[in-house]
C-alpha cells in the first residue's frame, strides 16, 4: 500500500521525534486495556455452542421482550414531557429557570437507588400520590410493569431535555421570527419549524434516553422489585442469574452488550450522516 | 412609478401604511414617521446602527412599540396607548398582513424552495394542493421554476434571495419588508438581482419597505428616499431631490454619484427634462445614467474635440468637500462636479458664472431600470 511506503521513507530521527510520549501512551494503553478486557473476557468466556438453545430460554426472551417495551415506552414519556421542559427552559422567560434547570438534572447524579426510594414515597400505598390512586381508583403502582417505566422515565429524562434543550439554543431563533411573518401562531412555528430543525438533537437525546433506560437497574429494583416477566428486565436478570448460573448472566450480558452496540452504530451513522 | 393597483381588493385600496415608530432601548431611541401608499417602495437608507433595522421589526411585529402606532389599510396593528383616549392594542406577526424578506433569507432548511414558499399560503389556510400550485407559480415568476425540489443548501445566494422573495410575496402582503435584500450577494449576482427585484417591486400591489446602507440600491429599488440617522429621519425625498442636495456629510459621501433616470437609446440615454447624455454602453429602454462629481471637467469656453458631453451650466452653489471643491450645477443637468481648489482659483467659480461642463461618455455608466 502506498501508505505503508511513505511511511517508511522518512530518516529514522524524524520517526524518532514523532514517537508519542511514555508518559501519555502507557496510561492510554492501560485505560483502553481496562476498557476493553472485560467485553473481551465476556466473549472468551460465553457457551458458543450452548447459545442458541440458551437464547431460546422462556426466561431470557421474556426478560428482553420486558426490557425493550419498558424502555422504549419511558423513552416515549421522555418525549413527551421532556421536550417541552426543554422548550421551557431554553425559550421561556420567567423567574426561577435557573433553579428548575438544576432540579431537572438532579436525576442525573442521583443514586438510582435513592431514586427508586423517592418514587417509593410518593407512589407507594402510603404514599402523597399513591395513597390517593389507590383509594379512589384502587391502582397500585410500586411493584408492577408501570413501575418499571417509571423509574427508568425518571433516570433517563434528564439525558433527553439536557440533550434537547442544547439544540434548541443552538438552533436560530430568527427561524422562528420569519414563520410568524408568515401566518405560524407560537405552536404552528413550534410543530412545523422549531422541531424539523432540532430534529437531530431530539433523536440523539431520545436514544441516549433509551439506553439509559435499558441499562436502569438501582430505581427499577427498589421502585419495581424483580419479578420475572412482570418488573424483571434484563439487567435485573443479570444480576440473579449471577447467583446461580453463570453461563446465563454471561448469555444476558452479550445480548445488552450485542444491543448497545447496534445502537451505538446507529447513532455514530447519523451523527455522520447529520455532519456530511 | 408604481401605481395603486386599481383592482377590487378593499384593503389596497387607499390607504398603504401610515406609522410613527417610536422605541425606546436604552439610550438609543427610534422615532420615525413613515408613510407609504399601496405601490409605492420607500428606502430606509442610513448607516448601520442607525436603527433601520429597529424599525422593519417594529413593523413587522417582531418588536413592540414604545410609542406611536403602526396602521396598515386602516388597521391599527400597533399602538401602546399611552395617550390616555387610545385603547392599547398590538397584533402579532402572526396575523399581520405582512411579508418580510430578511437579510440572510431564513429559508427554511429542512424545507425544499416549493415548501418554503407554500409554508406562508399554507398557514394562511390554503389547501396543501393548492398552496404547492401556487408556490410553483411564484418560483416560475422568480424564474426558479425548476429549483422547486432543491432544498436551501442546494441554491445559490442569489437563487435563495429569490426564494426568500417569492416566499414573502406568496402571502399576498399589503406591506412587504425587505431587510438588506442584496447585502449577502457577490457583487455580479447584486446586479442582476437587483433588476430583477425592481421588476417584482413594480408590480407589487401593496406597499414596500426597503432597509439598506447601499445608496445604489435605495436609488434603484426605492420611489421614494428616507435616510435615517441616529433613529431619526435627516432627510426625505425621491432620488433626485436626495441627490442633488445632500444635507448631511453622510448622505454625500453615500450618494457620491450623479444619476440620472431616463429612456435609453443605443448610447444615448434621453432624460424626462428633455436632455441627453452619451453613455459608453448601449442600452435600450428604460434606464439610469451615472457618473462621479469628479467625472465632470469644467471649462470658461466651449471646449472643442473629445468630450460627447458637453453643456452649458450655471454655478449654484461652491462647497468643500474633503480635500476639493464640489460645485453645484444647474442648466438642462442638476450636476455635482468635484473640482481641485487651483482649478477653483482658475476658473474663478462663484455663484451665477455660467461655465461649460464636460463628462466623457465612458465616465457615464448606464444600466437597466
Amino acid at each position: 500500500m502506498p501508505a505503508k511506503q511513505t511511511r517508511q521513507r522518512p530518516p529514522r530521527r524524524t520517526r524518532r521525534r514523532r514517537r508519542i510520549p511514555a508518559a501519555l501512551l502507557v496510561p492510554a494503553v492501560a485505560g483502553l486495556a481496562f476498557l476493553i478486557l472485560p467485553l473481551a473476557g465476556l466473549l472468551a468466556r460465553a457457551p458458543w455452542t450452548e447459545l442458541p438453545s440458551r437464547l431460546a430460554e422462556p426466561d431470557i426472551l421474556a426478560a428482553l421482550r420486558l426490557s425493550l417495551i419498558t424502555a422504549t415506552a419511558a423513552t416515549a414519556l421522555s418525549l413527551l414531557f421532556g421536550v417541552p421542559i426543554a422548550w421551557l427552559l431554553a425559550r421561556g422567560d420567567f423567574p426561577g429557570r435557573g433553579l428548575l434547570r438544576a432540579l431537572v438534572t438532579v436525576p442525573l447524579v442521583l443514586p438510582p437507588v435513592v431514586g427508586g426510594v423517592a418514587l417509593l414515597l410518593v407512589f407507594g400505598r402510603n404514599g402523597i400520590i399513591g395513597a390517593w390512586l389507590y383509594e379512589r381508583f384502587d391502582i397500585t403502582i410500586p411493584f408492577t410493569t408501570t413501575a418499571v417505566i417509571l423509574a427508568m422515565t425518571f433516570v433517563s429524562m434528564p439525558f433527553l431535555i439536557v440533550s434537547v434543550e442544547g439544540a434548541l439554543r443552538g438552533a436560530d431563533a430568527r427561524f422562528e421570527e420569519a414563520a410568524a411573518t408568515l401566518g405560524a401562531g407560537r405552536w404552528t412555528v413550534f410543530t412545523h419549524v422549531t422541531l424539523p430543525m432540532i430534529a437531530p438533537g431530539v433523536l440523539a437525546g431520545a436514544v441516549l434516553c433509551w439506553a439509559r433506560a435499558l441499562g436502569e437497574f438501582g430505581a427499577t429494583i427498589t421502585f419495581a422489585g424483580n419479578f420475572p416477566g412482570r418488573t424483571q428486565t434484563m439487567p435485573l436478570a443479570v444480576y440473579l442469574a449471577l447467583q446461580s448460573d453463570l453461563e446465563a448472566a454471561i448469555v444476558l450480558s452479550l445480548i445488552l452488550l450485542a444491543v448497545s452496540v447496534a445502537v451505538l452504530a446507529s447513532l455514530r451513522d447519523r451523527w455522520t450522516g447529520a455532519v456530511a | 412609478m408604481n401605481e395603486p393597483e386599481p383592482a377590487g381588493d378593499r384593503s389596497t385600496a387607499t390607504e398603504g401604511l401610515d406609522a410613527h415608530l417610536v422605541v425606546d432601548r436604552g439610550d438609543f431611541r427610534l422615532d420615525l414617521r413613515l408613510h407609504v401608499a399601496p405601490g409605492e417602495t420607500v428606502a430606509l437608507l442610513g448607516p448601520n446602527g442607525a436603527g433601520k433595522t429597529t424599525a422593519l421589526r417594529a413593523l413587522a411585529g417582531l418588536q413592540i412599540l414604545t410609542d406611536g402606532h403602526i396602521a396598515l389599510n386602516g388597521e391599527n396593528l400597533d399602538q401602546p396607548g399611552t395617550r390616555g383616549a387610545q385603547r392599547p392594542r398590538w397584533v402579532p406577526p402572526e396575523h399581520r398582513r405582512i411579508g418580510v424578506v430578511f437579510q440572510d433569507y431564513l429559508l427554511f432548511p429542512h424545507l425544499n424552495a416549493i415548501d418554503n414558499v407554500a409554508f406562508g399560503p399554507r398557514r394562511r389556510g390554503t389547501g396543501r394542493a393548492e398552496a404547492r400550485a401556487l408556490a410553483a407559480g411564484w418560483l416560475d415568476r422568480v424564474g426558479l421554476g425548476e429549483f422547486g425540489k432543491r432544498r436551501p443548501g442546494q441554491l445559490s445566494g442569489g437563487q435563495a434571495q429569490r426564494v426568500a422573495l417569492a416566499r414573502a410575496l406568496a402571502t399576498d402582503p399589503a406591506l412587504l419588508l425587505l431587510d438588506e435584500p442584496l447585502a449577502a450577494l457577490d457583487a455580479r449576482t447584486r446586479l442582476d438581482t437587483r433588476v430583477e427585484l425592481h421588476r417584482h417591486l413594480a408590480v407589487h400591489a401593496g406597499a414596500a419597505v426597503l432597509v439598506t446602507h447601499d445608496p445604489v440600491d435605495a436609488l434603484m429599488l426605492a420611489d421614494r428616499l428616507v435616510v435615517v440617522e441616529e433613529g431619526r429621519a435627516v432627510q426625505e425625498g425621491d432620488a433626485e431631490a436626495v441627490t442633488a442636495r445632500p444635507r448631511t456629510d453622510y448622505i454625500a459621501r453615500l450618494v457620491g454619484l450623479n444619476l440620472y433616470r431616463g429612456t435609453a437609446s443605443g448610447t444615448t440615454v434621453r432624460l424626462a427634462s428633455g436632455a441627453a447624455l452619451t453613455t459608453g454602453e448601449a442600452l435600450e429602454g428604460e434606464a439610469f445614467a451615472a457618473f462621479s462629481p469628479s467625472a465632470v471637467a469644467l471649462f470658461r469656453e466651449e471646449p472643442d474635440g473629445s468630450p460627447r458631453n458637453t453643456w452649458r451650466a450655471t454655478v449654484s452653489g461652491v462647497h468643500r468637500h474633503g480635500d476639493h471643491l464640489r460645485v453645484q450645477l444647474d442648466g438642462p443637468l442638476r450636476t455635482a462636479a468635484d473640482v481641485t481648489p487651483a482649478a477653483a482659483a482658475h476658473l474663478g467659480l462663484e455663484p451665477g458664472q455660467t461655465v461649460w461642463a464636460a463628462v466623457k461618455a465612458t465616465e457615464i455608466r448606464a444600466y437597466p431600470a
